[in-house]
Parts: structure tokens; C-alpha cells; sequence
């Protein structure tokens, strides 16, 4: 009896605190319980919906966790080859030069086998919001090293911990490609606790604000985790970020644009 | 009608550029016309030559192994285009730097020697207008004002102050063009 | 009359004839022998005039997915690249293709394989109407053999590949990209100003959100949309072949070439016309739908057929396929960017085909 009263007065619309972004479908997301993508994905809907541009908005997904990111978002996406999201979104933004055009990568697809696409749409100063999602590790398929991947950090291969002089350094490409002229706002993230996930929010939201601008990338690395990959819970993985990853990848701008 | 003439020599002598002039020339009097030059690695200073075909019907294999006329340009060109000549056919070359003249009886052989001549003119740009000034005095296949008109078609316009030293080229070529008898 | 026509390299024929087909966007990279392509294009400023964009991209790779981007965003857009380039691009294209996106790839080809050689050849016949890239799926495929086709297949690209849904390549080779002819264009089109109702244009209150992909892991789905292809692909078969006969109608020895090599064939054929060889030639203008029913109705009189290719003998397969065993069919074929002369070609047909 009791319960029936306490729910009946939590739906009544004044008590509303919290609700789903229309901006996103229905679907159920596939990601693991705990996983940074969700959340990530939930961040833009919302700021595409307060921004009122749900139907300005052309996104591009990759391959990797997130290849199914269209079935997410309500509104227009395309699905890119692994790493070349950036040349797509190049391709949609340069021929609708006044649509907001973003593209959202994993470690992989972003820093591994997309480089060059990163690194020219950047110099390019493609108008477009980047989204780099960065767990270090490659996610869809097992585990495996990924370019971000930290130093002594295990994966599947890497089972006794990466070693630089075997696979070389834990690569930095934010603040590479912040030192690009044609990037205009470069930023680190993080969604693992709730005031994180607000910054996101702002960090988002300023970028696509600053798209129709037209004075470049917007670039916005969120370091997230891989309870799955990294074999831990997710509690456990949270953790682990905080007290790893967030030493080599520092939060906060890298680069803030003066005008 | 049609003629089928390979211009040979070095970059940087006009050689696709002569080609590419009597084809405009060409196509000033509708006739049909293809020019096919060698390119890569020669365009960049070693040898070059181009195909160049006339015609007043279409036109099948823009590339030959035989040819009407020959308009030669260089020691390395006599040598591999001599022998592609067709009976009774022409051959044009300038004296300048052959050393082993054409031997052919069975073809008409031509010596203009433009090089010598684009140097008294204080032009070396007109050297291969003076060529082929030669070769329409003896193979009259485009007329001499349409070869003007043509100049005027692929001259940028900030060269067409050029056009009547050019003129000037073509008539001497028509002037110095002498008959070579083979023993 | 004579006004009408400019003389042009092949090359540079098909970014004029790109402008004025409306086409939105060029996205290239350069090789040897098509860089006159985009050479031109950036001289000639088309955003200034038509709106058409024109972007050097860092790759190969990241031109053919910017044509995925734009292609999928409902634009008309093309790239043009030699063969080394067009290698590269075929992951992209197989995506293209599995997205089923309209688009225009020229491929000028060269020698190879590898790096090969910059001057002609005609070895990425297989690469072109066979796949290339991975999975079950095909290009519409038009063989230029002139520097006016060059121009007129741009438009006739975009046709097809609307129509379709599908990619389309037009195959030419170093020396129909080099060679100028006369040509003649087609009046200006304005570029579009309506779009594909698949296409993402933005998601507007009055739709559903279009999705752009090649992704489907629901296996009896993944199936039906593979036949689906497969019914497209039959459609096309039955409805676009092109092709040329010249000669053909009294022929008893048919040539079979397409691009530079049908230009050689046809003054072969001229020449053994005058030795008294009834010779004809067939040049297949779409290589894929290829003309397999049109060259098989000649077998009613050819005796022997011979396939003339700037490579090891590609196309010849499908001639093979298409006459059955009811002819004799041989195969003649030059490489390393050599192209056949027509005295050779005349002179294989007679030791190949007519024999003593």
C-alpha cells in the first residue's frame, strides 16, 4: 500500500527531476554496464536537444564499441570505414557547409589506424566537432593494445604489460594535435563520476556552439574506461582510471580559443 | 586525307607544343585531329615526341608504329624514327647536332636548320615554329592562316604579343627548307 | 561549327565535363598519369561559378571516404586516381557499394602490378568489373575509347549511379587521359537542389532519421539485403550494356578490345580489310554489365574471336564465357605500358585465329 502511494507521487510531472533526451532512440544500448560511451552518447543528445539542432546534425560513427551509435541518436548518422570518420565527416561538412558535423572514434579507430585522417582533417581545420574516446584499449575486439594504451598496462596483447621498447609509447594525440593551427578548441574529459560528466556537458556544448564559426576543429577527448577489456567491475575500473589513467592524460583545455 | 606525323627531340624544344599547335590548326578547318605525346618521365628534360594525326575522318589508333612525316629534332629521334617512315613518305629534321644523317631513298628527306636560324632571329622560342613553317611549305595540311588562328587558341593571352614573331618564324622555315638528296 | 569544339587532354576533358555535369564535389589525390584531373579543376575555381568543391586530400583513403561522406549526405561526387590509387581505395569503395551510395571513381590506368609503370594499361580490368574490394558486390563500369567519351561518361556516370544506388567507374587509361581530341560539352546543368530521400540531409520533424551503413549483423537480414543487391546487379545486366560494333555485320574474324586498345583494333581492322581479312571489331563500352548476349549473336557468322588488352589476358574470360566453346577465341596482350600496334594485332589475329 504504501509503496503504490510513494509511486504514484514520484510521477506526478512536478516531481520530475530527470528525463530521457528525445534525442536519443529507444534502443537499448548494447554497451557493457559501466561503460563511458553510454553516458558519452547521452551528453551530446542532450546538448543536440537543448541546442535545438536535432535537425542540423550529421554524425559520424566509427568501428570499434561504438559502431552502432546510429541506432542511438535520433538523427541523421553514417557509419564510416575503421579510422576515417574524420574523411567522411570532411566529405558531409564540406558539401553542407552550415550542418553541425561531428565525428566520434575510439582509441583505435582514432589514434591507430585513422591517423592520418586525424591529423589532416585537424590541419585542415575542418569545422566539425572530433569526439576521441579513449579507454586504452581496443574494446570490441577483446582487449587488445591500443595506441593510448599506458606503459606496463595489460591487455591481450600485452599480457605481461605494454613494454615501450617493444611497442613503443602511449601516444598523446590530443595534445598533438592541439599544437595543429587549424584546431580551435582542444579538450580532456572525463564521464566517470557526475561532476565530470557536467564539464563533458559544458565542454560539448561549446564545441558545437563553435561550430557554425567556422575556425576549425573541435576536439574533445574523453578518457573513459573498459571494465570488460580491463577485466575488472566496473567500481573496480572507475577506480583504476582515477588513479591511472588521469596522471598521463591530465582533464582540463589544452587549447582554448582566444577570440 | 589524312596524315599521320610523329614530332620528335628533346623537351624543352616545343615538340609537343608544335604538335599541339597544328592540331588547333586542325580543328580551325573541322578536320578531325589527335595528339598523343610520350609522357612521364621524358617530359622532365630527356627526350619527348608526339603523334600527331589529321584527318577529315574519324580517326582510329591515336598511337602508330608508321608514319606519314617525320619532323626530327635530335640525333636520338633520327635514330629510332627514321626507319618508321613510310615509303615515299617525309622525313624533316634540323641539322643541328646530327651526326649520322638520314640514309633512307625511298623516302623525301628535308633539312631546316632552325636551330641555327631561331638563333640569328635573337629567339630560341621560335625554333620550332620555323620547323614547322618548313614542314607547311612541303605538306600544306593545314593553312597557313588557320595555323595562326590556332596560335591565338592555345597561346595564354599574356603571350599573344608573341603571336607576330611567330608569324615571322613560320615564314622563315618556309624560306630555308632545302631538299636533302641521299647518295 | 569548328568554335563549338576544344581541344583537350582526356584528363582534363572529364573535370570539365565534371563541372558542367553539376557535380557538388571532387575529392583526389595526385598520380601520374590522371593529375591533370584535379590540376585543372583547382584552375578553374568551379566554387566560384557552379558551387562545385574541390578538396586535395591526404591519401587515396581518405579521398574515397570523403565521396562516402558526401555521397551518403545526398551530394554528387566523384574522384579520379591511376591504378596504385585505385587500390587503395577499395575498401572504401566496397563500403560505398555495401551502402548502396551513388558516386563516380575514374580510373586512368597504368602498368603494374605495384608501382608498375606510369604509362598505359588496361590490367585493372578484373580489379574493376570483378570486385576489388571484399564482399559480393559490383561496379557499373565504362570504357572511354576517345577524349570526347571521357567527357560524356561523367554525365552518364551520375545517371546510372542515381538510378542504381550504385557506384560507377569509368576505366580509361594513361594514354586516353593524356591524349587531346576535339571535344564537345554539354550545356552547364545547375547542381542539384534536391536531395535523395535516403540520404542525410539532417533529420527533420517529418521523417524518420536516415542511416547511412553497410553494417547489419542480423544474419537472415544480411541475406536479404545481399540479394537485393543481387536483383540490382541483374537489373543493370539486363538493362545498361553498351558496346560498339565496327565491321561486324560481314565480319568472319572479330577484334574484341575496349578503350585504347579498340581505337588500335579498329585501324587493324582497316588494315586487314586491305590484305582481304573480313575483320570487325566489338568494343564493349560497359565492361561490367558486360555484352556477353550481343557478342554471342555474332557467333552466327564469326568464325574466331581474338581479345586484344594492354594486359595478360583479363577481358578475354569473359569472351570465353560469353561465346562458349562454339568459336575459337585467343587472347593478345601487351604490358609494361606498351601499347599494341596495330600491325601486331593483324598479325596475331592471323596466327592465332585464321591459321593457314
Amino acid at each position: 500500500m504504501a509503496e503504490n502511494v510513494l509511486n504514484k507521487e514520484m510521477i506526478k510531472p512536478e516531481n520530475l527531476v530527470y528525463t530521457k533526451t528525445k534525442v536519443l532512440t529507444d534502443n537499448v544500448m548494447h554497451y557493457c554496464p559501466g561503460c563511458g560511451h553510454s553516458t558519452t552518447h547521452r551528453v551530446i543528445a542532450e546538448v543536440v536537444e537543448e541546442l535545438g539542432i536535432q535537425s542540423e546534425v550529421l554524425g559520424v560513427a566509427p568501428v570499434g564499441c561504438s559502431v552502432f551509435m546510429y541506432n542511438y541518436m535520433d538523427f541523421d548518422m553514417q557509419e564510416a570505414a575503421h579510422g576515417r570518420a574524420p574523411a567522411v565527416a570532411t566529405g558531409i561538412k564540406r558539401l553542407w557547409p552550415d550542418k553541425y558535423v561531428f565525428s566520434y572514434q575510439g582509441d583505435g579507430d582514432l589514434a591507430a589506424i585513422g591517423t592520418a585522417e586525424t591529423i589532416h582533417a585537424c590541419n585542415r581545420g575542418e569545422n566539425i566537432v572530433m569526439f576521441f574516446i579513449n579507454n586504452g584499449i581496443y574494446g570490441m575486439t577483446g582487449g587488445q593494445m591500443a595506441p593510448t594504451t599506458l606503459e606496463g598496462m595489460k591487455s591481450s596483447t600485452t599480457p605481461y604489460g605494454r613494454d615501450w621498447m617493444q611497442m613503443g609509447h602511449p601516444l598523446k594525440i590530443t595534445e598533438l594535435v592541439a599544437s595543429l593551427p587549424g584546431t580551435y578548441y582542444v579538450t580532456r574529459q572525463a564521464v566517470h563520476t557526475p561532476a565530470y560528466v557536467r564539464k563533458l556537458k559544458r565542454a560539448v556544448r561549446k564545441a558545437f556552439e563553435y561550430q557554425p564559426k567556422k575556425k576549425g576543429v573541435s576536439f574533445i577527448e574523453v578518457v573513459s574506461n573498459c571494465n570488460s577489456g580491463w577485466k575488472m567491475t566496473p567500481v573496480q575500473s572507475i577506480k583504476w582510471l582515477d588513479e591511472n589513467m588521469l596522471d598521463f592524460y591530465p582533464l582540463g583545455d589544452i587549447k582554448v580559443p582566444e577570440d | 586525307m589524312t596524315e599521320e606525323i610523329i614530332i620528335a627531340g628533346f623537351g624543352g624544344q616545343g615538340v609537343l607544343s608544335m604538335g599541339k599547335i597544328l592540331c588547333y590548326s586542325g580543328v580551325m578547318q573541322d578536320m578531325e585531329v589527335s595528339w598523343m605525346p610520350s609522357y612521364g618521365p621524358e617530359m622532365r628534360g630527356g627526350t619527348a615526341n608526339v603523334t600527331v594525326i589529321l584527318s577529315d575522318k574519324r580517326i582510329s589508333s591515336p598511337i602508330l608504329n608508321s608514319y606519314d612525316s617525320a619532323i626530327i629534332l635530335n640525333q636520338q629521334s633520327m635514330d629510332k624514327f627514321e626507319s618508321k617512315i613510310k615509303p615515299g613518305g617525309i622525313l624533316l629534321y634540323d641539322g643541328n647536332g646530327i651526326t649520322r644523317h638520314p640514309e633512307r631513298n625511298d623516302i623525301q628527306i628535308y633539312r631546316a636548320d632552325a636551330a641555327a636560324e631561331s638563333a640569328k632571329m635573337e629567339s630560341a622560342r621560335t625554333f620550332n615554329m620555323i620547323m614547322l613553317g618548313a614542314f607547311l611549305k612541303i605538306k600544306p595540311v593545314v593553312k597557313f592562316e588557320n595555323v595562326i588562328k590556332g596560335l591565338k587558341k592555345s597561346l595564354p593571352e599574356r603571350y599573344h604579343h608573341l603571336i607576330a614573331l611567330n608569324e615571322k618564324a613560320l615564314i622563315r622555315g618556309a624560306e630555308i627548307i632545302q631538299p636533302v638528296e641521299v647518295a | 561549327m569548328a568554335e563549338e569544339y576544344k581541344l583537350m587532354k582526356g584528363n582534363e576533358a572529364i573535370a570539365e565535363a565534371a563541372i558542367r555535369a553539376g557535380t557538388d564535389g571532387y575529392f583526389g589525390y595526385p598520380i601520374t598519369p590522371q593529375s591533370e584531373v584535379m590540376e585543372y579543376l583547382t584552375a578553374a575555381k568551379p566554387h566560384e561559378t557552379t558551387g562545385m568543391i574541390v578538396l586535395q586530400a591526404e591519401s587515396e583513403v581518405a579521398s574515397i571516404n570523403m565521396l562516402y561522406g558526401g555521397a551518403g549526405a545526398g551530394k554528387k561526387v566523384m574522384t579520379s586516381s591511376s591504378s596504385p590509387g585505385i587500390s587503395l581505395m577499395q575498401e572504401g569503395i566496397s563500403y560505398i557499394a555495401g551502402a548502396e551510395l551513388p558516386c563516380l571513381i575514374v580510373n586512368v590506368q597504368r602498368g603494374g602490378p605495384g608501382l608498375g609503370t606510369i604509362q598505359p594499361g588496361q590490367a585493372d580490368y578484373f580489379q574493376a568489373t570483378k570486385g576489388g574490394g571484399h564482399g559480393d558486390y559490383r561496379l557499373i563500369v565504362l570504357a572511354p575509347a576517345s577524349v570526347q567519351e571521357m567527357a560524356d561518361f561523367v554525365s552518364l556516370s551520375f545517371d546510372l549511379a542515381f538510378k542504381y544506388r550504385n557506384p560507377v567507374m569509368i576505366l580509361s587509361d594513361g594514354a586516353i587521359g593524356q591524349m587531346m581530341e576535339k571535344v564537345k560539352f554539354k550545356e552547364q546543368v545547375p547542381r542539384m537542389t534536391e536531395f535523395p530521400d535516403w540520404a542525410t540531409t539532417g533529420k527533420n520533424p517529418d521523417r524518420e532519421r536516415n542511416i547511412i551503413t553497410s553494417l547489419d549483423l542480423d544474419p537472415a537480414r544480411h541475406e536479404r539485403f545481399n540479394l537485393k543487391l543481387q536483383r540490382k546487379y541483374k537489373e543493370v545486366q539486363e538493362k545498361e550494356v553498351l558496346f560498339e560494333e565496327y565491321m561486324c555485320d560481314d565480319a568472319e574474324y572479330v577484334l574484341v578490345a575496349f578503350g585504347t586498345s579498340a581505337r588500335i583494333c579498329q585501324k587493324s581492322v582497316e588494315m586487314a580489310r586491305e590484305e582481304g581479312i573480313k575483320a570487325g571489331l566489338f568494343r564493349p563500352i560497359t565492361l561490367w554489365p558486360f555484352p556477353s548476349k550481343e557478342l554471342e549473336s555474332l557467333t552466327s557468322h564469326v568464325k574466331g574471336m581474338l581479345s586484344v588488352e594492354m594486359n595478360s589476358g583479363q577481358m578475354v574470360e569473359d569472351v570465353r564465357l560469353a561465346v562458349h566453346d562454339n568459336i575459337k577465341v585467343g587472347h593478345y596482350g601487351r604490358m609494361g605500358g606498351i601499347i599494341p600496334a596495330p600491325d601486331e594485332i593483324v598479325e596475331a589475329l592471323k596466327k592465332q585465329i585464321i591459321g593457314d
